[in-house]
């Protein structure tokens, strides 16, 4: 009990131990810890049992492919053949795409509204981008086919004329890609990354802004090298929230991608996803391996979200280190 | 005094009554295929009305899911676009410890639907244009394949862009059934299922997903349900019957396709495709309800055979206004004796 922090100051005891342990329970600390600390367990206990299900189910499709699961390329359930590549290659290309669209305009927009926007504008546009988020993904999915792709087809050919030559802008182009499943993903993670990120700046205090102008920088010197430093871990926090919402994304992607489980080197080619073929292929599947194997896609996808994510909070440390606010 | 009594007495026996009403309320639980579920809900609702005792739940969840739950005890039937093949029968059997009966309901089919810059013709495909074209060995409109029996047609020299479903569903497992009896090289390569390994095509969600990219993209070639094909007033291609006809998908010429079959099988787990009658259409499925033969509660076992014989009578007729195919007469009247198999 003496390792329990206490915001209280303690009396000298009196009544020995026990009258100790009822003032403080008393002053909510006790309560406070255990509160917290099981909602926090539950948390940590339903991720361990759902990785756990995952493994468990995938027992056999496990078996049946090993390490091979993760690198090959044929799905063919007719033939009982399951490989996971070109699914986690087509989460990381749409996830990629995302992330280099989504986090500059994000955190742009977040800068905007909280630093140079007038505060009534700033508000108001807060709460449209936070309806955005309320959209659901099947209403963004077909938003993406009858709207964005249509534009997409007038603008990216002409493009592609005089980009050709780099391959990931290759090959023909059907409205349904990789590159505008990372459209719409950057549109669906925007809001978490705006209103977040806009909350944080918000958030930091005036007298770094005050003290910066005192010194002669400019309000945009003031913006980008004091206050959007001090907001780094907010915005930071905002990004892999993102990051997760954008390798998670199931029906909006699946809309739009082209379905077609090929490792394609160009952007602009049909892919598939993780969550996509589980959305899709689940319902109808038959047989224990089949199932097997979309369940084991699942756990992949689990541990495809880790690794990026950990890789993700690994490049934000090493900048902190190099960092000098 | 006595009118207070003879009140309670009143009130006690109408409670009586309801508590009987309730009691002999009976839910039958259903799940299974996607495709008839707009009939079932319509037959489920009319058989509810004339028996009001007797009330459906269906989920329609995928043909795929309802052999799941049949197998796990927990629907009293399942329902699916494809026939349930000897392996799940088998783990049925030795599950549940009874046999499953397969009960066709109507019948659907698949058109092929094509979007080409300047051809607003209904083309004509041949099997072997179709498994070509889906192989990814014709790649051109203007193949001699394709062009041959469409005289006439300016085909265009453009790739095609071939359309399929991207989730699993009964609609694949019928094309892709189809091109396996068609030809050899698809059987060994692709096979049938309700999902396959596509050799070309991107893919489409549901039949909205498919249609919308066959519209969206010049040159493309897709397959959708005759239903949805017709409901949207699309055009779809002609195919090739195995008389040597080029038919374009109608009602009459799906039942036709069913009622051509020889030798219909006594379990009624039967394949129509590319089925032998000169008004067969070729690209036909049955959908069907699976049903235990054993049914230990009475009450449910009664209720059950009292609606697949209304199924097969009443029911029939409204199928045509939903735009299915009903069941041909020779199918009906095997299915009425296949149902004294429920014990």
């Amino acid at each position: 009990m003496s390792a329990l922090p206490s915001a209280i100051d303690t009396p000298p005891a009196s009544g020995g131990a026990a009258a100790a342990f009822w003032k403080r329970l008393r002053a909510g600390d006790e309560i406070a810890i255990a509160v917290t600390f099981l909602s926090a367990l539950t948390v940590i206990l339903v991720t361990a049992v759902l990785v756990f299900e995952l493994y468990r189910k995938s027992a056999i499709s496990r078996h049946a492919f090993g390490w091979s699961f993760l690198i090959s390329t044929t799905w063919d359930p007719v033939s009982g053949t399951f490989g996971a590549l070109p699914f986690i290659y087509g989460t990381l290309v749409t996830t990629a795409l995302a992330m280099i669209i989504g986090i500059p305009l994000g955190v742009g927009a977040a800068i905007f509204l909280a630093e140079l926007a007038p505060p009534l504008l700033s508000s108001s546009l807060s709460f449209l981008i936070e309806l955005l988020a309320a959209v659901p993904s099947v209403i963004i999915g077909l938003l993406g086919i009858f709207v964005m792709i249509p534009i997409l087809q007038q603008i990216v050919p002409p493009v592609q004329d005089k980009l050709s030559w780099i391959p990931i802008f290759s090959g023909p182009f059907y409205g349904v890609s990789l590159f505008t499943a990372g459209v719409v993903l950057a549109i669906m993670i925007l809001p978490f990354i705006i209103s977040i990120s806009r909350e944080v700046i918000l958030s930091v205090p005036n007298d770094q802004r005050e003290g910066a102008l005192a010194l002669g920088a400019t309000r945009w010197e003031t913006t980008w090298k004091v206050v959007v430093p001090y907001a780094r871990k907010g915005i930071a926090g905002s990004i892999f929230l993102a990051l997760a919402r954008a390798m998670g994304e199931t029906m909006a992607v699946t809309m739009v991608v082209g379905n077609d489980p090929k490792i394609a080197h160009s952007l602009m080619a049909p892919g598939y996803s993780i969550a996509a073929v589980i959305a899709n292929e689940f319902a109808e599947a038959t047989g224990d391996l089949y199932q097997g194997a979309l369940i084991e896609l699942g756990l992949v996808l689990f541990g495809v979200t880790i690794l990026v994510n950990g890789a993700a909070r690994l490049l934000v440390m090493s900048t902190e280190k190099k960092g000098t606010s | 005094m006595t009118s207070r009594v003879h009140r309670v007495l009143a009130v006690l026996l109408a409670a009586g009554c309801a508590s009987a009403a309730l009691a002999q309320q009976l839910l039958i639980n259903g799940a299974g295929a996607t495709f008839p579920y707009p009939i079932y809900s319509k037959w489920f609702d009319e058989y509810h009305k004339k028996f009001p005792n007797i009330s459906f739940n269906y989920q329609s969840i995928g043909s795929g899911g309802g052999i799941q739950q049949i197998t796990a005890g927990t629907v009293d039937f399942g329902a699916s676009d494809g026939p349930m093949n000897d392996k799940q029968i088998q783990e049925f059997k030795a599950k549940r410890g009874s046999d499953i009966l397969h009960f066709p309901t109507v019948l659907g089919a698949d058109v092929p639907v094509y979007n080409i810059r300047g051809v607003t013709a209904q083309l004509n495909f041949t099997p072997e244009a179709l498994a070509g074209i889906f192989l990814g060995k014709i790649t051109k409109w203007n193949d001699p394949a394709i062009a041959g029996p469409n005289p006439g047609v300016n085909l265009p020299n453009a790739p095609i862009v071939v359309v399929h479903r991207s989730e699993g569903s009964g609609t694949t497992y019928c094309w892709t059934d189809y091109l396996s009896k068609i030809s050899k090289e698809w059987e060994t390569k692709v096979g049938r299922g309700t999902s396959v390994n596509w050799p070309v095509g991107l893919g489409g969600k549901g039949n909205e997903g498919v249609s919308g990219q066959v519209k969206q993209v010049n040159n493309t070639l897709g397959y959708v349900e005759l239903i949805y094909a017709v409901q949207n007033k699309m055009t779809y291609g002609k195919v090739k019957n195995a008389a040597g006809q080029f038919l374009a998908a109608s009602l009459e010429g799906v039942t036709a396709a069913a009622g051509s079959v020889k030798d219909m099988p006594a379990d009624f787990r039967v394949s129509i495709t590319d089925a032998p009658g000169k008004a067969a259409y070729p690209i036909s499925t049955f959908t069907w309800l699976l049903v235990p033969n054993k049914i230990a509660d009475p009450a449910r076992k009664k209720a059950i055979v009292d609606f697949l014989h209304w199924m097969l009578t009443t029911g029939q007729t409204m199928a045509s206004a939903l735009d299915y195919a009903p069941l041909p007469k020779t199918v009906v009247a095997k299915e009425e004796k296949a149902i004294a198999k429920i014990m």
